[in-house]
């Protein structure tokens, strides 16, 4: 839109984008409401301007309203993704290419001779199922201990395996060349150390600090002056669990191990040792016994020891004399 | 040992494939977050530009003490979100004693950092502060009008810079039929200074003038602030070619079925399924059966009045 005092405004219909590049704005603004006046009234000649040029496109009336076809935008902004990278042929398409093999196109529905009637190529019911044959000739060539079923099956194995091997083979070519295709991904999986298939189990927290733990003991200092990393825990201890007393007493305090060994050795030479021993207890337990000697001698010719309850001797009998 | 990972539902598969890269690109979703410590303005200017562009927008609202956006290393949580939530332009705001009232915008390509500018926030007027009649109010989602006004635009580069980012942020979709009932909204930004920008958002009225195109009348609705340019990390050289880099327009796709000649002119085809018409059901047969008794009705009259006039006569 050109007005009498030539100016020009930039206009970008497409994004709906108008700029005016020759207004200047007065460097000591009067008021800040008619610094705003004046940019709502420029701004509102730029809409017009646009609005000009929209509405006076051919329309299509639809049932929301007159619908406009917008010119492509002009302005140059950049992408936010890289453009799509053309996709490497496969192997296949390789060969084919050079052989000069055309893609034909296979019917859904094929006529099937054994049964008289269209079947589908793929599917349920499919057209020369592999596995529906009944019977297989034996030929010349065939071993006599042979099952040719099971050959068959192991040939499908294969050749599935070697299409899966193919197919990753594709894939890697074209990640190579920046164009896998949007849902696919290749994801590394570990190996298995040993030659099994399983997948390999993940460690967790715990035994990640055990090993962690092992593994800082092979250090010279044994792990102990070992940079630790936020988080880590100090090294659980492996081996057994001692006290040892200070051997030298502290001011005032007593020899703590001299007073450790001298009470052992007192309760040994006690005058009353025998507090130590329980006598009721021990009296029973030796009667019991006896009278099981007895009872043993006279009961080994009639009954079986199966059908007695069998005492259980890690169980110490309850204690009644006390 | 590579495994081959699909997507194994119909609607994980067209997620992925939304977010490939395409060749002909619709509009960019916006990030907004914040950084450590925001101030009311910061936080309302946030709150109210994602209720600007509530459809392509995503908002996080815990803080983000590792964002740097001009430091070297304080990028990698950017690129991060990005991927995660497929956005190419972020909003970052935030509010130190150094910069007071803070916003970075920056752009993203391929989810790696292309650009950045740094603006400062002042006079702000929130959206709850303007009274209008709101009938006027403009409805989410609708295509902008954008309108720069000033020589400042084209002389000062970082003003240059601050155009094509805002230009980017307030595009909304791209698309190619616009229905003119929908256009609501503009957004007026004018160089005020070299260094000063102001923005404000207006709703749209349009008035019956004598012609086809209506008259338009601005109404200021929405947040106004003003941007002070404060820094600014421009794209390198090698980076923005390959950004700026349009592919060469793809043929279209024929048309089917559909012949142009200059002898016959223009001549579609149309493949009509096989009608076995024995087995075709009439629609509404009772309807048609009622019509059909009618008329044999008024038949069967007609010929016994016809029968008893030739009898009486």
């Amino acid at each position: 839109m050109e007005t009498e005092t030539d100016q020009i405004y930039h206009l970008d219909v497409g994004n709906l984008l108008g700029f005016n590049p020759n207004h200047r704005f007065p460097s000591a603004p009067s008021s800040r409401e008619e610094l705003v006046k004046e940019c709502i009234e420029e701004s509102r000649k730029l809409v017009q301007a646009i609005a000009n040029a929209l509405f006076n496109f051919t329309s299509t009336e639809t049932n929301d309203g007159p619908i406009v076809q917008l010119p492509p935008p002009t302005t140059k902004l950049p992408r936010e993704k890289h453009v799509p990278r053309p996709k490497p042929p496969t192997k296949w398409e390789e060969f084919a290419l050079k052989k000069g093999i055309q893609k034909r196109k296979k019917d859904k529905v094929v006529w099937d001779e054994q049964t008289d009637q269209f079947k589908r190529r793929h599917g349920y019911d499919r057209v020369n199922d592999d596995n529906d044959v009944p019977i297989i000739e034996a030929k010349a060539t065939d071993e006599p201990g042979e099952d040719p079923f099971a050959k068959r099956l192991d040939e499908k194995k294969k050749r599935v395996g070697k299409q899966q091997k193919n197919r990753l083979q594709n894939l890697k070519a074209a990640e190579k060349a920046g164009a896998l295709p949007s849902h696919v991904q290749l994801a590394a999986t570990s190996l298995p150390i040993s030659g099994t298939k399983s997948q390999p189990k993940k460690i967790g927290k715990d035994e990640l600090g055990d090993v962690a733990g092992l593994a800082a003991t092979s250090t010279a200092s044994g792990g102990k002056f070992d940079k630790k990393l936020p988080g880590e825990k100090p090294p659980k201890k492996q081996s057994k669990h001692h006290q040892y007393l200070p051997v030298v007493a502290g001011r005032g305090a007593v020899n703590p191990e001299k007073e450790q060994t001298n009470n052992v050795l007192s309760k040994i030479f006690s005058k009353h040792s025998h507090e130590i021993l329980n006598v009721g207890k021990a009296i029973n337990m030796y009667n019991v016994k006896k009278e099981k000697k007895k009872s043993g001698r006279s009961d080994k010719s009639g009954r079986s020891d199966n059908l007695k309850p069998k005492k259980d001797i890690t169980k110490k009998p309850a204690n009644k004399a006390k | 040992m590579l495994e081959i990972r699909t997507p194994k539902t119909g609607k994980a598969k067209r997620v992925l494939e939304k977010r490939a890269p395409k060749l002909v690109e619709t509009g960019k979703k916006t990030l907004i977050l914040h950084g450590t410590k925001t101030s009311a303005t910061v936080s309302s200017v946030l709150m109210e530009l994602y209720r600007l562009k509530k459809g392509g927008a995503i908002k996080y609202s815990r803080r983000n003490e590792n964002i740097r956006p001009f430091e070297s290393g304080g990028e990698t949580s950017l690129e991060f979100f990005s991927q995660k939530t497929d956005c190419s332009i972020f909003v970052y705001g935030s509010h130190t004693k150094k910069r007071p009232d803070n916003l970075v915008l920056g752009r993203m390509y391929d989810h790696q950092v292309y650009d950045l500018i740094e603006v400062g926030i002042e006079n702000f007027k929130s959206l709850l502060s303007f009274s209008y009649d709101k009938k006027f109010a403009p409805h989410e989602g609708t295509k902008p009008f954008i309108c720069f006004t000033g020589e400042g635009f084209e002389n000062v580069p970082e003003l240059k810079h601050l155009k094509e980012v805002l230009t980017d942020l307030f595009r909304g979709e791209v698309v190619d039929n616009l229905n003119l009932t929908g256009l609501d909204r503009a957004y007026v930004c004018s160089a005020i200074s070299p260094t000063k920008v102001f923005l404000t958002h207006c709703a749209l009225k349009l008035k019956r003038s004598g012609t086809i195109v209506p008259r338009m009348e601005l109404v200021e609705v929405g947040p106004s602030m003003d941007l002070v340019i404060r820094r600014n990390r421009l794209p390198n050289e090698s980076l923005m070619k390959e950004a700026m880099r349009t592919s060469k327009d793809k043929p279209k796709k024929k048309e089917k079925n559909v012949d142009q000649d200059a002898v016959r002119g223009k001549i579609g085809k149309i493949y009509m399924p096989d009608q076995k018409l024995g087995e075709m059901h009439l629609p509404d047969k009772s309807k048609g059966l009622k019509r059909e008794r009618k008329e044999s009705k008024k038949l069967q009259e007609e010929t016994d009045s016809k029968k008893k006039k030739k009898s009486s006569e």
